[in-house]
């Protein structure tokens, strides 16, 4: 997207670029004016967190709130619990969606298309409508109410298995051709030659199941029964209710805490994740 | 999705005519292959047939069934299906959600189109940046925390958003206890969240027109909103297409927002579908009903898709 514009063009388009200008800076006001507020609420003293006018700028930072929301949830474990649920559900889909999506791509055997077809196929399912047996199945495997419930349903992937076969598709061909000359089985070939050279798609699978399930609120409130194994955003709502609008400020500085792992993936890796969020547009 | 030149990719052919050691270890190779392909595949494959494929057949035989997990089933026919348009609490939740659904992907578009073509004119780049970021920033919250602090910002007595409208002379609005209010604050904030997504895709579509069509239009008189009626949204149909697909399909499977702001309330004026699935298996252990209201949502998502391909061999515009 380069800012170069034919001269002719740049003057037809300037009248009308002041008025464009202002309806961006609005909407990005209105963006991130919330988040602002949540930012500076966060670190208001308790106390004065509900009075107006609002503030959208902390000017006078005061951090009782996050020493506060520590005492009032077991914050450390919601994190600990996020996080092991997060990277453990992030872990296993870049690996299987590469063994997948390698298979997909660079192996021949019978039923290739059509066992790619029912893949895709699932991508269709909402959560919602399986949630039911799943849940019962979790139940019958004994996994009610721990973090497994959570992380073993979510590992499969369609849409990063979709992604992993596309990655592999646009290698080259002549390292399978050279690894073969050489005598490697198709497993050296995928271990040593092409999963190296696919870390960047992995990259994308792992970013976005990080992104969805760090933020994730459904399967939790379903899947988890008892307050040791809730996640962050579990946590958070259970607090909100608790607290309801006495003191805000605890609760959002437990909103700001729970940002920072997405702030940190948004600050590093925006541009991975937008290509692995509108890559299912062009599918 | 049938893919015939997928056979070329692996090695099975070579423009050279093949000497016949190398087409012998080519078959070797691709008689492991062969065997190996199943290992490659078990843990994604398995995986989903434990977690998706029979779940869905389960929910399909249970949709007839009404079980409260500890009696025994019970077959009742189409009885759960016919609750959809009988039961008013289920009927008014699917009534919701087509609203719903309506009124924010029309906003969400709206918006994201309207943003695309903003951003397309000359700026600084540094600006162009900021704003695509700031778009893209709500799309990496989780839908429960934003829930948390809108519910605080539309508060009756010391929101935000009513301390606003009361400096230009508006009174407080109950946002959250009246219906039609609790219906705008869910509409909106799902909205603020997700109209940054459907950005994402019209920048991606503007920016795969080729800028001599704008130019040769301009030659010809056309400007503005002519030129984005006849020249920019024949181009973008395929993006439109996609973007709106995608945002219905997400927006039928709300539950997060209205869960958190309301609860459904006041009274069920903003209960959708996948609550009542929600609150039927897991507070009423109405399992059968809750499958039968899942299955018709997937239907719903499943018809839509199909809609999308009917739709885009008839109107879209390729290039």
């Amino acid at each position: 997207m380069s800012t170069l514009t034919a001269p002719r063009t740049t003057r037809t388009l300037r009248p009308g670029m002041a008025a464009r200008i202002l309806v961006l800076l609005v909407a990005a006001a209105l963006t991130l004016g919330p988040v602002l507020w949540t930012l500076s609420t966060s670190l208001r003293t308790p106390s004065e967190s509900f009075n107006l006018p609002p503030q959208f700028l902390p000017l006078n930072p005061d951090f009782t709130s996050y020493v506060e929301v520590f005492q009032q949830v077991n914050m450390v474990l919601l994190v600990v619990n996020s996080a092991l649920v997060t990277l453990l559900i992030a872990v296993g889909q870049m690996a299987t969606a590469a063994l997948a999506g390698y298979a997909f791509a660079r192996l021949s055997f019978k039923g290739k298309n059509a066992l790619f077809s029912v893949v895709l196929a699932t991508m269709m399912v909402p959560v919602q409508v399986t949630i039911v047996p799943v849940f019962m199945l979790i139940r019958g495997m004994g996994l009610s109410d721990t973090l497994l419930a959570l992380i073993l349903p979510a590992i499969p992937t369609a849409f990063g298995t979709f992604l992993m076969r596309q990655y592999f598709l646009g290698l080259p061909n002549d390292f399978a051709e050279a690894a073969a000359l050489d005598g490697a089985s198709p497993w050296r070939t995928f271990r040593s030659v092409y999963a190296p050279l696919a870390v960047p798609g992995m990259a994308i699978v792992g970013i976005l199941a990080f992104n969805f399930h760090w933020n994730e609120f459904f399967r939790p409130l379903i899947l988890t029964i008892s307050q040791e194994n809730y996640t962050l955003p579990l946590g958070l709502v259970t607090l909100q209710g608790n607290l309801g609008t006495g003191s805000i400020s605890v609760v959002l500085a437990g909103v700001i805490l729970s940002m920072i792992p997405a702030l940190v993936v948004f600050i590093f890796g925006q541009r991975t994740l937008r290509e692995g969020l509108t890559a299912g547009a062009s599918k | 999705m049938s893919t015939p030149t997928l056979k070329n990719t692996t090695g099975t052919t070579t423009p050279a005519p093949p000497t016949r050691s190398s087409a012998a270890a080519r078959r070797q190779r691709s008689l492991a292959e062969r065997l190996i392909a199943p290992l490659f595949l078990a843990p994604t494959v398995v995986g989903m047939a434990i977690f998706t494929i029979v779940p869905i057949l389960g929910s399909i035989l249970l949709a007839f069934f009404r079980w409260d997990i500890i009696s025994a089933p019970e077959f009742v026919g189409f009885s759960n299906f016919a609750d959809i348009v009988n039961d008013p609490t289920v009927r008014v939740s699917f009534l919701n959600t087509i609203v719903f659904v309506v009124v924010a992907v029309t906003l969400q578009l709206g918006i994201a189109m309207a943003l695309a073509v903003a951003i397309q004119g000359r700026m600084p780049n540094w600006l162009r940046v900021f704003f695509r970021s700031a778009f893209f920033f709500p799309l990496i919250l989780s839908a429960a925390s934003v829930s948390i602090f809108m519910g605080y910002l539309f508060n009756e007595q010391f929101g935000v958003v009513n301390w606003m409208l009361s400096l230009i002379g508006i009174p407080a609005v109950p946002w959250l206890t009246t219906s039609g209010g609790a219906a705008a604050v869910v509409v909106l904030v799902y909205v603020w969240q997700n109209f940054g997504f459907s950005f994402l895709l019209f920048i991606g579509g503007l920016a795969s027109i080729p800028r001599e069509l704008h130019e040769a239009s301009a030659l010809d008189g056309a400007t503005g909103w002519r030129q984005f009626v006849n020249v920019t949204l024949p181009l973008l149909s395929p993006t439109v297409l996609v973007a709106s697909v995608m945002a219905i399909v997400s927006a039928l499977q709300i539950f997060d927002q209205p869960y958190v702001l309301t609860r459904g309330g006041p009274g069920d004026s903003t209960r959708t579908a996948v609550m009542v699935i929600f609150e039927s298996a897991f507070q009423q252990l109405e399992f059968g009903r809750a499958s039968a209201i899942g299955l018709v949502l997937m239907m719903l998502i499943m018809a839509i898709t199909a809609l999308q391909f009917r739709l885009s061999r008839r109107f879209v515009f390729y290039q």
